[in-house]
Order: C-alpha cells, then sequence, then structure tokens
C-alpha cells in the first residue's frame, strides 16, 4: 500500500515538472514550427524570386534604421556610461531609477509620449505656434525616420548605459595607476588599457541594442507611420492586411535566424567578458566631480538624460490633464489652457462614434485581468522550471537554453504562430480570450525564471532539513520555510510578469478581438483616428499605463532583486 | 649629492576624519623603509600620494629638492606594485613586463632583453607568453614585481605586496623581495601591517598611528627602546602596567606589584612622582638570580617551544607571560627576579 502511494506521489511530481515542457512545446514550439511550414510553402512552393522582390525593401529598412539607432544610441550612451561609473555626484541614484524606467515602459507609452511631445499637437508644437503665431505645426517629426531614432535611443540608451557602465565600474582603478606609474600618459591608458579591457562590453552593448532595434515593432509602427516597414511591420502587414500567411512566415524565419546568430554572438561575449574582469566594490572607483571641465561635463549629461527620458513622459502627463481649446479672438487664433480630466472621464462613456463596442474603461479591466492570469501562469510555470534547473540534472540543463528561446522570438512572430495553429474551437484566436495571457506568459517566463532561480539557488537546503528533522513534510516546509524567505523574488517576479502583460503590444496586436482590446491596443487605436478626442483619450491611456510600469518599476528596485541587470 | 625622497609635513582627510595629521619622512639612496601600522592607519594613502595618484590637503613630496606637486604621475618614474598587483588581463606575461619600457619609446631588442634579464631574475623566463589570470598568486607577485622593476624606477613603492599570499609562500618571497631591493640599490618604501614582514625587510621602519610618524628608527631599535606603549603593544609587548617615579637616580617605580629597580633608561627629563607605563620584556625573567626585584609568583602554564619555554604566570593579580631559555622548577608558586636592564618605561601613562 505504501509503495503504491509512493509510485503515485512520484508519477504526479513527474507530471507537475513535466509542465513547463508541455506548455512549451505545445504554445511555444507547434506555432513555431507552423511558422517554418509557412516559410517553406513562401521559399519552396511559391516562387522565391517573388517573395524576395516584396521582402527585400523590408529587409534593407530594417538593417538601415538599426544600424543608425545603434551608433546614435552609442553616441549617447558612451559617455554616460562613462559619468555613471566614474562619478559621484548629486542625485545620481535618482538618475540610475530613471534609467530603469525605459527598461520596462511600453512601447506604446514611449511612443505616445514622444507624440505629446513632437508630434503636431505636442507641446514643442504648440510653444513654437504660439510664440510665432503660426496656424499650423512647424515641426513635423512623427512619421519620420528621426522620430523612430529618437524613440530607439530613448528606449536602448538605458541598456548601452547598463552593460558598459556596468563593465567599467567593475574595472580596478589600480590598472590605470599602474599603467600611469610605469610611464603610460592618461591617452595612451586609454587607448592600451582601457578600451581593449572594455571592448567586450562594448560589443555586448552594441549586439543586444541592434538586436532591439532589430526586432523593434510598436515604435515604427507608432511613429513611423506607414510608410515606414521593417521587417516586424511587414509580417503583421502581410499576415493581418494582405492575409499573406507564406510571407509573412518567410519574414518571421528570417527575423529568427538573425536574432540567433546575433544571441549566440553576445553570448559568448558576455562569457569573455566574465572572465576578464573581476568583481569589486564600484565605490572605490567613483570620485567626486573636480575641476570646471568635469563639472560641465556631468551637469549636461545629466541634462541631456533627464530630457531624453524624463520629457516625453511628463508630456504626457501633462498632455493628458490640460485641455487646449482654440478661439478665434480679434482674426488671431489662439490657445487656451486649462485643467481638465475631461479625457479620463471620456475613458468611461460608451458613446456611439467610440471605436469599440465597449466603454473604453473596458480595456483596463481586460488588461488587468490578462494581467492577473498571466502573473499566476508564468508563476506556477517559472517557479517548476526554476526548480528544474537549480537542481541541475539533464533535465534542467536542456530547460535552461530552451526556455530563453521565447526571449529571442519577436513578439510578432509569435502572434502569427498562434493565428496559424490555433484557428479551430476550442483553441480558436477568435473565441478564445485567453491565448492572449498563454503569449502575454510565454514572454514572462523567462523573467520570471531569472528572479526566481538565483534566489532558490541562494537558498540554504540546511534550513528544508532541520525543518524535515523536526517533522515537517516537504510540502510544509516548502511553504513555511522556503516560501517565506524566498517570497521577495516571488514578489518581484510576479510585478514583472504583471508589467510585461499590461504593456505587451507586438504578440496582442494579432490576438485582441475587437471587444476585448488591451490598454497598448486601445491607445494604438485612438492614436491612429484622427481629433482632438481620440488624441487625448490616448494621452490618459497611456498616462494610466505609465503610472501602472513606474509603480511595478519602483517596487521591483526596491526588492533589489538582479533581473534587470541580466534580462 | 646623493639622491633622496623627502615627505614634509602629509595632511589628508579621510570623510571627513583626518588620516594623516602632519607625515614626515625621508628615505635614502640604497634604503628600504617599511611604513608599518594598524590597516586604516594611512600607510596606502602616503604611497599614492608619493606616486601622484592622490593629492594631499597640505604637504609636500621632494626629489632631492625638486617638488613633485606639478609632476604627473606617468613623468615621475617612480616605480608602484599593489596589493593585489594589478596586472593587465588582457596582456601576457611578457607585455606585462614590456609595458614601462614600451612606454620609454625603447628598441624592441632591447626591451626583450631586459624583459628576459628580469624574468630570469624573479625565475618566470618560462612564463614569458603565459597569460597572466592562469598563473598562481606567487607567480603574479613575481611578475608584477618585475614589472614595476623594469623600467628602473628612482623609488620603488610596494603596497603590501605580500598580503594576498599564504604564510609559506610569504616567507620565500619576503627573503627574494629583500634581496632583489638591496641588490638594485633603488630607494624603496615597503608598506605592510605585518610585523614580521617588515623587519625583514626593512632598513628602518617608520611606524604610523593615529596619522603621526610614532617611532622612526631600524628594527633593532625600535624593538629594544620602543618610545611608548602604543609602540610595545603593537609589537606583541604585552606586559604593560601604570607606575609612578619614587626616585630617579637611582631609579625606583611604585608598581602595583611593589617597588621596582630599573636601569637608566634612554627617556629623559624623568622627574620623582611622573606617571609612567612600564613594560616587563618577555625576556626580563632571571630565575637563578634572587637579589633585586624579587616577587612570589603563582605558575599558570608552561609551554614548550622548542628553543625556549613560554611562561604564563601571576604576579600578584595580573597576568603576564615571559619567555625564558628552561623551565621553571616548582609548578606552582616560587619566587621569580626581574631584570632591571630589560624594564622599559614611558612617560605616556594616563
Amino acid at each position: 500500500m505504501n509503495k503504491f502511494k509512493k509510485f503515485v506521489q512520484l508519477v504526479g511530481l513527474f507530471f507537475l515538472f513535466a509542465l513547463p515542457f508541455l506548455y512549451l512545446l505545445f504554445f511555444y514550439f507547434q506555432p513555431l514550427f507552423a511558422t517554418f511550414e509557412m516559410a517553406f510553402q513562401a521559399t519552396v512552393i511559391e516562387k522565391i524570386s517573388t517573395s524576395w522582390n516584396l521582402i527585400k525593401r523590408p529587409i534593407y529598412f530594417t538593417f538601415w534604421q538599426a544600424s543608425l539607432s545603434t551608433i546614435l544610441t552609442g553616441i549617447i550612451g558612451f559617455p554616460a556610461a562613462f559619468m555613471l561609473a566614474k562619478f559621484r555626484f548629486w542625485g545620481k541614484s535618482f538618475l540610475r531609477l530613471l534609467i530603469t524606467i525605459p527598461f520596462i515602459m511600453p512601447t506604446v507609452v514611449v511612443a505616445a509620449g514622444f507624440n505629446a511631445l513632437l508630434g503636431s499637437k505636442g507641446w514643442i508644437n504648440l510653444l513654437l505656434q504660439s510664440l510665432f503665431s503660426l496656424d499650423h505645426a512647424p515641426l513635423q517629426i512623427m512619421n519620420t525616420l528621426g522620430a523612430i531614432l529618437l524613440a530607439h535611443v530613448f528606449y536602448n540608451s538605458t541598456v548601452f548605459i547598463r552593460v558598459v557602465s556596468g563593465a567599467w565600474s567593475q574595472l580596478d582603478p589600480k590598472l590605470d595607476y599602474a599603467a600611469q606609474s610605469l610611464g603610460s600618459p592618461p591617452w595612451k591608458v586609454w587607448l592600451q588599457i582601457t578600451l581593449p579591457l572594455l571592448k567586450p562590453a562594448i560589443f555586448s552593448a552594441i549586439i543586444l541594442v541592434f538586436l532591439f532595434n532589430f526586432t523593434s515593432f510598436a515604435v515604427i509602427l507608432l511613429l513611423g507611420g506607414p510608410k515606414f516597414s521593417t521587417i516586424e511591420v511587414e509580417i503583421y502587414v502581410q499576415a493581418l492586411q494582405l492575409f499573406n500567411l507564406p510571407l509573412a512566415g518567410l519574414l518571421s524565419a528570417i527575423q529568427l535566424l538573425f536574432t540567433l546568430v546575433l544571441s549566440i554572438l553576445n553570448m559568448r561575449l558576455t562569457h569573455i567578458k566574465t572572465v576578464q574582469l573581476t568583481p569589486r566594490n564600484p565605490d572605490v572607483i567613483v570620485q567626486p566631480v573636480r575641476g570646471w571641465k568635469q563639472h560641465l561635463f556631468v551637469i549636461s549629461m545629466n541634462a541631456l538624460l533627464i530630457g531624453l527620458f524624463v520629457l516625453p513622459l511628463l508630456a504626457l502627463l501633462f498632455r493628458s490633464v490640460i485641455l487646449i481649446e482654440t478661439k478665434l479672438v480679434s482674426q488671431e487664433i489662439t490657445n487656451y489652457y486649462r485643467f481638465s480630466l475631461i479625457y479620463y472621464q471620456e475613458l468611461f462613456l460608451n458613446r456611439r462614434q467610440s471605436l469599440f463596442y465597449v466603454p473604453p474603461v473596458a480595456a483596463i479591466l481586460n488588461s488587468l485581468y490578462f494581467g492577473f492570469i498571466t502573473v499566476g501562469i508564468a508563476l506556477l510555470l517559472g517557479f517548476l522550471a526554476a526548480r528544474i534547473i537549480s537542481i541541475r540534472n539533464f533535465l534542467g540543463k536542456i530547460l535552461d537554453p530552451v526556455l530563453m528561446l521565447p526571449l529571442g522570438t519577436s513578439a510578432v512572430t509569435l502572434g502569427l504562430g498562434f493565428v496559424l495553429v490555433f484557428n479551430k474551437p476550442p483553441l480558436e484566436v477568435n473565441t478564445f480570450p485567453l491565448l492572449i495571457p498563454v503569449a502575454h506568459s510565454l514572454v514572462a517566463i523567462p523573467f520570471v525564471v531569472r528572479i526566481l532561480q538565483p534566489a532558490l539557488l541562494s537558498f540554504p537546503k540546511e534550513l528544508i532539513f532541520a525543518s524535515q528533522t523536526m517533522g515537517a513534510s516537504s510540502w510544509r516546509s516548502f511553504w513555511r520555510i522556503e516560501f517565506p524567505i524566498i517570497s521577495r523574488a516571488f514578489i518581484s517576479a510576479a510585478l514583472f510578469a504583471f508589467t510585461i502583460s499590461m504593456g505587451e503590444f507586438g504578440a496582442t496586436t494579432f490576438l485582441a478581438r475587437p471587444e476585448y482590446p488591451t490598454i497598448p491596443i486601445a491607445i494604438y487605436r485612438y492614436l491612429s483616428q484622427p481629433g482632438g478626442l481620440n488624441y487625448g483619450q490616448a494621452m490618459a491611456m497611456s498616462t494610466i499605463l505609465m503610472i501602472i510600469c513606474t509603480l511595478s518599476i519602483y517596487s521591483i528596485e526596491k526588492l533589489k532583486t538582479p533581473v534587470i541587470n541580466e534580462f | 649629492m646623493q639622491n633622496q625622497l623627502t615627505v614634509k609635513n602629509l595632511f589628508k582627510k579621510y570623510e571627513n576624519k583626518p588620516l594623516l595629521a602632519g607625515v614626515s619622512f625621508t628615505v635614502k639612496e640604497g634604503e628600504t623603509i617599511c611604513l608599518l601600522g594598524r590597516s586604516g592607519s594611512g600607510k596606502s594613502t602616503i604611497l599614492r600620494i608619493i606616486a601622484g595618484i592622490e593629492q594631499p590637503e597640505s604637504g609636500e613630496v621632494f626629489w632631492n629638492q625638486q617638488n613633485m606637486k606639478d609632476i604627473p604621475v606617468h613623468q615621475r618614474n617612480f616605480g608602484f606594485m599593489f596589493q593585489d598587483y594589478a596586472l593587465f588581463p588582457h596582456m601576457n606575461v611578457f607585455e606585462n613586463v614590456a609595458f614601462g619600457l614600451r612606454m620609454q619609446n625603447l628598441p624592441a631588442e632591447t626591451i626583450r632583453e631586459k624583459v628576459d634579464a628580469i624574468l630570469r631574475k624573479v625565475k618566470m623566463e618560462q612564463f614569458s607568453h603565459r597569460n597572466v589570470q592562469d598563473l598562481s598568486g606567487g607567480e603574479q607577485q613575481r611578475v608584477a614585481l618585475a614589472r614595476a622593476f623594469a623600467p628602473e624606477p628612482k623609488l620603488m613603492m610596494l603596497d603590501e605586496p605580500l598580503g594576498a599570499l599564504d604564510r609559506t609562500l610569504k616567507e620565500q618571497l619576503m627573503d627574494e623581495i629583500r634581496f632583489i631591493l638591496h641588490e638594485s640599490n633603488i630607494p624603496a618604501i615597503y608598506v605592510t601591517h605585518d610585523q614580521e614582514e617588515a623587519f625583514t625587510i626593512a632598513d628602518r621602519l617608520v611606524l604610523l598611528h593615529d596619522g603621526q610618524v610614532v617611532q622612526d628608527a631600524p628594527p633593532e631599535e625600535i624593538y629594544l627602546y620602543p618610545h611608548s606603549s602604543w609602540v610595545a603593544e603593537f609589537l606583541g609587548l604585552s606586559n604593560l602596567m601604570v607606575g609612578k617615579i619614587l626616585s630617579v637616580e637611582p631609579l625606583w617605580v611604585e608598581t602595583p606589584l611593589g617597588n621596582l629597580k630599573i636601569e637608566r633608561q634612554k627617556v629623559n627629563r624623568l622627574q620623582t612622582g611622573d606617571s609612567v607605563t612600564v613594560l616587563l620584556r618577555p625576556d626580563s625573567l632571571m630565575i637563578d638570580d634572587k637579589e633585586i626585584n624579587v616577587f612570589p609568583v603563582k605558575i599558570k602554564d608552561q609551554i614548550y617551544l622548542g628553543d625556549q619555554w613560554k611562561v604564563k604566570m601571576m604576579i600578584g593579580q595580573y597576568d603576564f607571560i615571559f619567555y625564558t631559555s628552561a623551565a621553571l622548577k616548582s609548578t606552582n608558586f616560587q619566587h621569580v627576579s626581574l631584570n632591571p636592564k630589560k624594564i622599559n618605561i614611558f612617560l605616556d601613562a594616563k
């Protein structure tokens, strides 16, 4: 009898830990293979030359904009990384917090922020118009390459700064002194010591930034307008507007290939980096700012970074609460500004001419509902996966890299795969809204694992043994001993998963039905419609999302789990 | 004229607490001095100021008569060896050692000869093309030493160069560093918190405490005539107690044990009634001679150390440790006498 009970327990345990594998197999690999099948159709069954002619422009443009964005990001990021690694100054911790914000801020919010700042109804244009009494917006940056580049720099300079300043602050300043005491002037120290030692980190940052620019979707769609099409946007257009699924599949396959190559390159570089640098306390390296040159550098760098990171978000906030009324006073058009919550109130109304069949606030409720489900799935499967990886057996070694795959797969590819596979009841994209949190959880699980696994590994096993010698079952010792101790990591992981779900745009565009919009989808629809009210509601909705995400980031930073540095 | 480094009146604060409060000393040609003090006593900061890596709040560093204030680090030609070696991780052993010579723009052939010669001296010639990260601690230490010596600096500074090594390796390398320093005739400043290291390497010790030089003398003099009870304690001389001078000529001191006869000291200006700290040196115990300074003692323990005995005993209410050449006969109570020549007194009693 006892033996039977043990057997049942063992089988149960096996299925429990098989769950992450099964989930990935069904919801990730199945759609992925369907995509490959489409790519195969596009290259073999149809003529590859016709396909190539249709896709070569987006491919060229993808590389072009990604390279430009990466160069600009480096130009801003490098001096900023230097400043953060080398100097101690007032407000540094605030700047550090600021730099984490873009990392998780949803693309729709950023797009809306830049729109509120630089768009034709944005603050800068409003200011210029009233200054020079113009009747049209003088600055036309929306729907240009400039807008795309700006948003990419906003996003990725934080990545660049984090990677490079991290490596820089690990660099032993004694190497610098040693070189100087051996007769090397400062500029030679730079060329022969500092740069060669930073090289792996710089390359790694460049690859990461290039990768993010390469797979950028919402920024191109929302800020670039219809003129610009990258591989990602083209997948979306081909699949959802032109219904050319084979071509979309081919683009996805190409996209996947490039991300894979770049990810492998990056992994090799980060490997070199960890060998080369011995970790040390960054506080030893930072110096106070001395002399007018250093002061000028630190002040202007701070101004630039705060301008870049704060202005779009502040512009968004103010644009959502200030109503602008245009009146004709003695042949002159004058704008009147007043504080108003009308855009927020509008979110609760179900107007006839509204874009939705439901009041816009329903989008917020949908997002929250999907967010909580995502957290549930991601925590359960992420915890099981982290457990398997922590045991470090054969299964763990397979699962670890496999789990990271969804991270390298673009959201649009994921969405396309879902559309291709889940087209029959009961699992049908059009009738089964839960596929949205399923897609979100695929993106969130790798992060959850990366947060939970170090916490699980650092947990002293002796505590479990101790509680078991006192008679606690393994379930009770998990629940009463291990969980309370690692709960901080759980909270952090939950917040992360939630924030990802709230902001996810790429996959959701494929999966959301008109009557089940999420916040980002609603913002996108508002932004692509004319009219002041739509614009204002986009601002209000974006502000709500921005506040939710900022609170999450703040809490995650406070919990101090290592994830943000790792991604 | 003789080459000489002069450090004058250095002041430096660290986190608003005074770290150096007027430090002065000199180093002459061919001389090795040791800056000795507890960790946090500012020893390394002094080296960094001399090297030009840090600036003092006030005070100067002179090489011969020249003030070094405005000379940048790379033009001073002062060698520096760091505690954890600071070897360039992206260069091999040869390139590390050649770095300083390359900065002098010497021809490649000369560089090769010089690097080979110095690597031979530190017994690392076999490792020339090794990656420095693959070397053991002792090997890295040797490469760092070779690298600092290669450009033939005017002055050599070593910041706790053996701090990270285990004991056996430390002892072996200590002798080698002493040999190389003396052979090269380059003046050197060696920073350590380890007494044994300091006594082995230094021609002269500069003891630092509370941001000041408390004693600057050759090792033997410091050991025999510590300037203060702090120095005595730092050197591990722990048989200390308070006393009061009863008479100066001959010198009698009243102590909690009873009155002690002491031979004339190097301390000047003694007056009857002065409060003093009395140090019973570890070898002050006389077993057979019982004429003066005789006290009843209670033996607590005797430990055989090979060449001598460590004797723990109580005199009155106080614990003392002495070293003797033979074991005491009784294992419990007996009388011993204290050698008046082996007792120091200091005028720093609180």
